[in-house]
This record gives structure tokens, sequence and C-alpha cells, in this order.
């Protein structure tokens, strides 16, 4: 079997008494789909949190790339290729759509320390910027003001930002909020091509999208993961319809 | 409304225009008075590098500005009483080149908002306005604390500092040079908004979350662009303390920290004249209405106001409109 890209090995967190995340053992492997179900306050967002390098683990390690991240911060982790997304868009909102996606060019660049010339005119980063934006479909708005996009337009930039760093691998954290039917069932599409590039690693209330998606799936809940599986084995999984299908056994 | 490309040929023009016309017509005051907008804008120009680029609200700006002041003081006050600054383990002289005090200014500022910008920015918000604030205070303080260089009366420096090749002591002169200072600050300025690490920190200015999603530390942005600004400033204040030919603590009091807040807010925030028009508008308040009423500063007060509240983008803003992507 092919190595995970990223594995969290029985990672514990504590809020006072509560335990946000139980003993949480996950694997993303390469060409894969990996969503991540739970009901709200299943300690899901802690979890992403301590992926991205937001929050450290009390206990257990996080692996990425071979290489084990439990203590480096959110900018070590981009940097070693963790392409993430926000639940609540998180991008420089004066700044034109275009210019978002040259920073990201510009994060994998690396080259921030350059005074002289003007990044807008670097022809390099602004190829790489336009072609992620073409690919997410907002070409035609990259000359607008971020602030001036609906939200699922921003859900839709943040992925091209991600895209822009060659991720090895993404974390996209409910991409399909605020899309709409339209717009959801094209992030559907191009995630699924998505996939050979880069693995991801997605948290989704939408199930739709989630069944159609997901080469595997965990659910968590109460901060633990009580099952793992495809979709056709989650979906017959009697502690799963229970606690987060609300359904009695 | 008017492109703010030339808005801004046009107040350049008028700065180098004014003190021309007054050479001719033999007014050196009013040239003196451009030196001083000169200067002062080139001070707001460092201060807007961190503060309208980079979003941190330094109340402690004066620190930089009382240190290019105080090295041209101390290094034209041991010349000038061939003293040298001191003799152990190597032996340091003084001196009366400009270029060489101005190198001076700059590299002593530069260090300094190193130590401070590493320090306050790990707060941010109001607490960052306070830790500059106080860093600001502990050099006015220390400054009217140390005997040896004037204390609190300062320190005169009888004869202008050299340049090679002209007569500091004609106004026009030394004018040129306070423009040049100031051209080269605002060129370096413009150059830094549109750069790659223009980009980030502004980016940084408006959400640090995404700067550190694309692998960038904005941190480290911040600090690189608190350490440029600094160092303007410093050597704005070098400028300043040579056209007084006097240095004072009063250079590093929280009031010009204020000021050149003022200057900006007044400008417009982050616009690349916006200090300048700031301090333009400043100065001849302060000469004009300080004619009139020892309380001046009542006028500006309101006026400041009225930007606030009705003009967020400053004078540059009412006069060109909102600022355009540069792409």
């Amino acid at each position: 079997m092919t190595e995970p890209i990223l594995r969290t090995e029985s990672i514990t967190k504590y809020f006072g008494a509560v335990k946000a995340s139980q003993d949480v053992s996950l694997e993303l492997r390469p060409g894969e789909i990996h969503a991540l179900i739970g009901p709200n306050g299943a300690g899901k967002s802690t979890l992403i949190k301590q992926i991205a390098g937001n929050l450290t683990p009390d206990a257990g390690r996080i692996w990425f790339d071979g290489r084990d991240v439990t203590r480096l911060g959110t900018v070590a982790r981009a940097r070693a290729g963790l392409g993430r997304t926000f639940q609540i868009s998180s991008l420089a909102m004066e700044y034109t759509v275009l210019q978002n996606v040259v920073l990201g060019a510009l994060g994998r660049d690396g080259g921030v320390m350059r005074f002289l010339l003007p990044a807008m005119k670097d022809k390099a980063l602004v190829a790489e910027a336009e072609a992620a934006l073409d690919r997410v479909g907002l070409i035609d708005l990259k000359s607008t003001r971020t602030a001036d996009l609906s939200h699922g337009q921003r859900r839709q930039l943040e992925v091209a930002v991600a895209l822009t760093l060659r991720p090895k691998a993404f974390l996209m954290d409910e991409p399909m909020a605020g899309l709409g039917a339209g717009g959801s069932k094209r992030l559907t599409g191009f995630l699924d091509t998505l996939r050979a590039e880069a693995p991801i690693l997605l948290v989704e209330h939408d199930m739709d999208a989630v069944f159609a998606l997901a080469d595997r799936i965990s659910v968590l809940v109460y901060g633990e993961v009580i099952a793992t599986g495809t979709a056709a084995e989650i979906r017959a999984n009697r502690d799963v319809r229970t606690a987060y299908l609300g359904e009695d056994a | 409304m008017i492109r703010e490309t030339y808005l801004n040929a046009l107040i350049m023009a008028l700065l180098l225009g004014i003190p021309l016309w007054a050479h001719v017509a033999g007014q050196p005051f009013t040239i003196t008075l451009a030196t001083k907008v000169a200067i002062l804008g080139l001070a707001g120009v460092g201060l807007n590098i961190a503060l309208g680029l980079g979003g941190m609200v330094s109340l402690g700006h004066a620190v930089f500005f009382g240190i290019g002041g105080y090295a041209m003081g101390i290094l034209a006050h041991h010349a000038q009483t061939y003293t040298p600054l001191m003799e152990a383990p190597l032996l340091i002289e003084g001196t009366k080149f400009m270029p060489a005090i101005w190198l001076v200014a700059v590299v002593v500022s530069a260090v300094v908002a190193l130590a401070i910008g590493a320090l306050s920015l790990r707060t941010g918000g109001v607490y960052f306005i306070m830790i500059t604030l106080a860093f600001g205070q502990m050099f006015y303080y220390f400054a009217i604390s140390w005997p040896a260089y004037g204390g609190e009366d300062g320190l005169s420096i009888y004869v202008r500092n050299e340049f090679p090749g002209l007569n500091t002591l004609v106004p026009i002169q030394f004018f040129a040079i306070a423009f040049v200072a100031l051209s080269l600050g605002l060129i370096l300025s413009h150059l830094i908004a549109r750069s790659r690490f223009g980009l980030a920190l502004g980016a940084a200015r408006q959400n640090s979350e995404r700067v550190q999603t694309v692998g960038l530390d904005p941190m480290r942005v911040k600090l690189v662009a608190f350490v440029i600004s600094g160092a303007i400033t410093g050597l704005a204040g070098a400028l300043f303390a040579d056209l007084n030919r006097f240095v004072a603590p009063t250079m590093f009091s929280w009031h010009l920290s204020g000021e050149l807040i003022i200057f900006i807010i007044l400008g417009g925030i982050g616009r690349l004249f916006g200090p300048v028009v700031g301090a333009g508008l400043f100065i001849l308040l302060e000469h004009f209405l300080g004619g009139l009423s020892e309380y001046w500063l009542i006028y500006v007060g309101a006026i400041l106001l009225g930007v606030v509240l009705f003009a967020r983008g400053g004078l540059i803003g009412a006069l060109s409109g909102r600022e355009v992507a540069h792409d």
C-alpha cells in the first residue's frame, strides 16, 4: 500500500475538561478524497486546526509527507505543501481577485523580500494565478474587488489560491457552503478531477457531495472517530446511523 | 476628480516651484517653510510604510525622528568641540559630513526599529499603539536626563553640516537636499507598495491568516516594513535637526509621533503623497493660524474631525477618488 501523505496518530486535545479530540487517527492517501463528517460540535474544526497548525495536540503526532509536523506552525505546514481553504472565507478583501491569487503564487515562489519590481507585472506569477482562476471559473472576475464577490465566489477564489500553492494535499473546510445547487454541482465535478493532483481531506455538510466524491469517509462524534470506510460501509454502519444520522437503530 | 498621478505631479510642482519663486523674490523664510514641509513629509512617508501599507499604527515614530536628530547632533557636537566620541577600543570622531551623518541616522534607526518592532509586533491593535508610545516616552525621558548632550536644553550646532559641492547655509541649496531626499523616499515607497513585498505587506494588513495560509510569515514581513519605515523617518530626523541647527528631546516627544499620524490622516492613509500633503497643510495652518492665535491647533482638530468624518481618503482621496488597484 502507498504511504499516506497525511497521517494523524492518536491525537488528543482537551479544552479544560472537554475532550475535543480523542485518540484520532486518520490517513489521507494519495489520489483519494477522504471526507470528514460529523454533527455540529463533534470536533471537526478543532481537528482541522490541529492538522493545519493553529492548535497543537496535547498528545499524539501528525505526519505530513513523511515528516513529523506536530510542532510546526501554520506557515511551515503551508510551505511543506498543505493547501487549506477555510469554512469562513479568509481573503484579502481590499485586493482584487487576481491580487489574491498572485499572493498565493508568491507564497509558493517564496521570494517575498523583493522590493523594487512590481508584483502584478511579474509574468510568471500572474500566469500561474490566471491559470488557477481559469480552472475555478473566476477568470472573468479577476479585476473585481474581493469584497464585492458573492460568498460562493469567495469560496471558489479560496480554492484558486490553494491551487497556486501546488500543494501535496488539500485541506478543505466546507467548500460547498453558500454555493447554491448549481455551484455546488460544478465544484463537486472539479474536486472529482482534482484528487488526481493531490488528495483532499474534505470537511463537508453537503451529504450529496460527500457521498458522490469521497473514496473514504470518517465519522467524528464527540471528538472520536467512530467509523472509517467507503460510502457504502458508512451508510450501512449502525453506530453512524444512531449517532449521526439520528436514527434509532 | 483628478487622476492621482496628475495630482501628485501638481503637488511636487508646487513644492518645488514655491521655494524657487521665493528664492528669486528674496524670501528665505518661505524656503525654510518649504524645506520643513519636505522633511516632515519625508518623516511621514516613512511612517506611511508602517501605518498605511502595513496597518501598524505606531505612536512612537518620534523615536526614529529623534534618533536621526541626535545622530546629527552628537556627531556634529563632537566635531565642533574637537572631542572624539570615544577613544578606546577604537577612536571614533565626530563629523560634519552630511552623508556620513545620514548613514549613521539610517543605520541606528533601523537597528532600533528592529528591536522595537520585534517586541511590539507580538501585540496588535490598541496594545501595539500603547507599546510604541511607551518606547517613545522611554527615549524622550532618556534624552532629557542625558546631560552629556544637553539634557532638557538640547544641543546647538553653530554651523550647518557640509555636503560636497553645496553651500548648505544657502536656504535654496539646503532645500534642494531635502527635496531630493523626499523624492527618493517617495520613489522607494512607490516601488515597495507595488512590489512582491508590498503585495504581501498589504495582505498582512488586511488578513494575516491569509498570508500564513500561502506559506508566508506575516510578522516577518511587517517587521521588515517597520525597519524600513523607521530608517526613513530617522533620515528625516537628521535633516530636520540640520534645518534647525538644533536638536532637543522634543524630537522624541509623543506630540511629534501624533503629528506624523495627523499628516497621514489629513493627506490620505496609505496614499503615496498623503504625508506630503498632510505635512504641507499642517505647516501652512501653523504658519497662518499660528499668527492669529496661540490655540491654532483647535482649527487643526476641527479639520481632522472633518476629514475623518467626511473624507476618509484624506485630501488626496477627496480630490482623486478611491485608490485604484494596481494591476
